[in-house]
């Protein structure tokens, strides 16, 4: 018996040592589940979402940021924003990019082609530093799985078997909607601005979105929460691009394992119905 | 259980093929006529799960090698690019980093088996011995893979982990630049990691071999952990346990399908999304989950040759466990004490996991050096002290016995004379 009040007793330190960071969390600006069209275990981009997402990028984010990873081409690739070839060709047309060397070994410019990569705003670190007050803006082609936030217990213990995996996407669109004043008795630094959930509360980047900053085709509103939302979905497909065939795919691996299994089960009981064990 | 064959070969090219090499005879030997006890459960099917995984792996890896560069400018961008560009990358890609945690989760599971039914006890001692060198390879595998994508937590972690090498007294400085190459982790540190990721699996499918082959001679340990007495006892390994196997296998493969088509990003950590910055240290530095045990270990001794020490030790430790644990009886199932003391080592192991991912202080600190006293006070005095103070429950005549019940006594029916002409 004192073994097993001894377990018991384990098993509550346990649960508070689990409970602690959970509540600590909760104080200062939180992140906020959001409901997303690639969420779950059916999830699929929504098409209009990211070729909205995508025009902010275009018209804001790349100014500073780089997308290194991505090529014109993927974005009318299918499970992404679709755009038509025609499109792509004319998205990819409006860049002007640095080939070469030519005959006689000169670098020339060119208008962009689908099979090129996007463009970087800035020739290297430095200069992209240089060009913001000393802060590096980050390559965002894997941003959205390269960031989290704290889930405490017991959601992570969740998160493992729900297939919750929009933890980026969530800190993202936190980020973005999160500017605010800076609280009075916080110390903020000369050129960097407050930020709810940014780690520090400071950030060197100025709040990106402006009520109707872009004006979309499809006339939608661009409040800066829609423009948050979108542009966080296209930098999830951004950095996952095949996330729509994998959860595909996936469906149809399990049920066929789980047909498998049965059959496996069945000549397992069939063989073993001959020995008693 | 190495007893007489009973191969025989089915044609004239087989039997001219057995005259010269007989390892169709070894094959049939070891994997279908091979005797099993015939009461093994389902804990019993996780060698079969590991040797599928490491197949896997050494498969996938082979695969993510053609496309990967080992250097430090290219390699987070390969990475990226066998996930975006090549075809199914993804896919190779998830299976690869997903199958390590599997891998782990199912040696860990295979462990506990091990440590709760004695199966590290005489005759085994050299098959456990070896099981935790493939365990030690595992580590360093999974350690330096994990290096190569070149993250940040694939340099920082590189970063304290090697570091421990310094605390060697008078030559530590030197070894740990020996093994970085340099002065510091940069490309030739990656370039021998991804060197020696290549190679420590196929050690650790030799070491696989010589355990399977440790196995072989005493045969399996089973629930009840009675010896196998006689024919009756047991049940050739082909159809019973291939089928038996075959059929777990199926059912770990949908949870690591799970795994890598719905969640495969979960297991490991954001951060190493962000390519490796030599200036900028993130805030928590913090190892794969299946390592976090031992880190926990590791940062609960305030010295810091203490904790290398103390955590090699505790898998050191395990090596000794065969000698340490004094009692005759096998299976925890007729050990009412070391039962209930089993599964709260389950427990203090799982803290001290728990803790390996939280910072080293406050109260995280005081229960980490606590469960790090009790993982040493479980092998060096509990074990000891309960193999002399328990009576163990009365265990039963024989396998057969225990399965079919006192009323059977006897000669169990014929069915278990039949199976070898079936199948
Ligand atoms: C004026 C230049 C500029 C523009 C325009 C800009 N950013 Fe940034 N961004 C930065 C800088 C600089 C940083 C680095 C901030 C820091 O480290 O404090 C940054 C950081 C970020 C981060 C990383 C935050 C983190 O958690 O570390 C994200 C995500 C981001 N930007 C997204 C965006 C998006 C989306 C847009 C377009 C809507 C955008 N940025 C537009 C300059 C810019
Ligand atoms: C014992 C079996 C193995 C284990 C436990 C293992 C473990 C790992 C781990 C944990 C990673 C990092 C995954 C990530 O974060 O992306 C990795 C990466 C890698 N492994 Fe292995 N591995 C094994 C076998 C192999 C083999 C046999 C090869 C090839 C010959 C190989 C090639 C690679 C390559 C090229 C990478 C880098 C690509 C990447 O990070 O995805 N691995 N391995």
């Amino acid at each position: 018996m004192a073994i097993r009040s001894a377990c018991l007793s384990l098993g509550i330190v346990l649960a508070l040592a689990l409970a602690g960071p959970a509540q600590a969390e909760s104080g200062s600006g939180k992140v906020e589940t959001q409901k997303w069209s690639f969420g779950g275990f059916f999830g699929t981009f929504d098409r209009a979402q990211l070729q909205r997402g995508f025009q902010i990028v275009k018209e804001n984010c790349a100014a500073c940021h780089s997308l290194e990873y991505v090529y014109f081409r993927n974005l009318g690739e299918p499970g992404g924003p679709e755009f038509s070839l025609e499109e792509v060709k004319a998205l990819a047309a409006d860049v002007e990019v640095i080939d070469g060397p030519d005959e006689a070994g000169d670098m020339f410019e060119r208008p962009g082609l689908p099979s090129d990569l996007m463009p970087s705003p800035f020739a290297n670190d430095n200069a992209a530093r240089a060009s913001n007050g000393g802060a590096m803006p980050p390559d965002l082609s894997v941003i959205a799985k390269s960031r989290t936030y704290k889930r405490g217990f017991p959601n992570w213990l969740f998160d493992l078997f729900t297939g919750y995996q929009e933890q980026g996407a969530d800190y993202l669109y936190a980020l973005l909607i999160g500017y605010n004043e800076a609280p009075a008795e916080f110390n903020l630094l000369e050129g960097l601005s407050y930020n709810t959930v940014f780690p520090g509360h400071q950030i060197a980047m100025p709040s990106p979105l402006f009520e109707d900053g872009v004006e979309f085709n499809d006339g939608t509103k661009a409040s800066v929460e829609q423009m948050s939302r979108d542009v966080s979905a296209f930098l999830m497909w951004a950095a996952e691009p095949h996330l729509e065939a994998r959860k595909r795919m996936g469906f149809q691996v399990i049920i066929f394992l789980i047909i498998f299994a049965g059959l496996f089960y069945a000549t397992k009981k069939k063989i073993w119905s001959r020995v008693k064990h | 259980m190495s007893g007489q064959s009973t191969y025989t070969p089915g044609s004239g090219f087989a039997r001219w093929f057995d005259e010269r090499l007989p390892i169709m005879r070894l094959m049939h030997d070891s994997f279908v006529d091979f005797p099993n006890p015939r009461n093994l459960n389902y804990w019993w099917t996780f060698g079969g799960i590991l040797s599928f995984l490491l197949v896997t792996q050494i498969i996938t890896g082979i695969i993510l090698a053609m496309h990967y560069t080992p250097h430090v400018d290219f390699a987070f961008g390969s990475v990226e690019r066998i996930m975006r560009n090549v075809n199914y990358g993804w896919l190779i890609r998830y299976s690869h980093s997903v199958g390590a945690s599997m891998f782990f989760l199912a040696v860990y599971i295979h462990m506990g088996r091990g440590l709760y039914y004695g199966s590290y006890k005489a005759p085994r001692e050299i098959l456990w011995i070896l099981g935790v060198i493939i365990y030690l390879l595992m580590m360093a595998t999974a350690f330096m893979g994990y290096v190569l994508p070149w993250g940040q937590m694939s340099f920082w972690g590189a970063t304290v982990i090697t570091n421990l090498f310094s605390a060697i007294p008078l030559i530590g400085t030197g070894v740990t630049e020996w093994l970085w190459g340099g002065f510091a982790i940069d490309n030739p540190t990656l370039n021998r990691f991804f060197s020696l990721h290549y190679l420590l699996p196929f050690m650790i499918v030799g070491v696989v071999i010589l355990h399977i082959w440790a196995l072989h001679v005493p045969g399996s340990n089973n629930p009840t952990g009675v010896s196998v007495k006689d024919k009756e006892d047991t049940l050739p390994f082909h159809p019973y346990y291939t089928v038996k196997d075959g059929f777990a296998v199926v059912v770990f493969m949908i949870l690591f399908a799970y795994f890598i088509f719905f969640n495969p990003n979960i297991l490991g950590d954001a951060v190493n999304y962000v390519p490796a910055d030599p200036l900028s240290t993130p805030p928590h530095i913090v190892p794969e989950w299946y390592l976090l045990p031992f880190y926990a270990i590791l940062r609960a001794i305030p010295d810091k040759l203490g904790g290398v020490v103390a955590m090699f030790g505790s898998i050191a430790v395990l090596a000794m466990l065969p000698w340490l644990d004094r009692s005759k009886v096998r299976s925890a199932v007729f050990r009412p004490i070391y039962k209930q003391f089993f599964w709260i080592f389950i427990i203090v192991f799982l803290i001290l996991g728990y803790l390996g991912s939280q910072p080293p202080e406050g109260w995280y600190l005081l229960i980490s050096r606590i469960a790090t006293a009790w993982y040493f006070a479980h092998f060096f005095l509990i074990l000891p002290l309960i193999g002399l103070l328990e009576t163990p429950r009365p265990l039963p005549e024989s396998i057969t016995k225990s399965v079919l019940g006192s009323a059977a006594g006897g000669a169990p029916s014929g069915s278990a004379a039949s199976p070898e002409t079936k199948g």
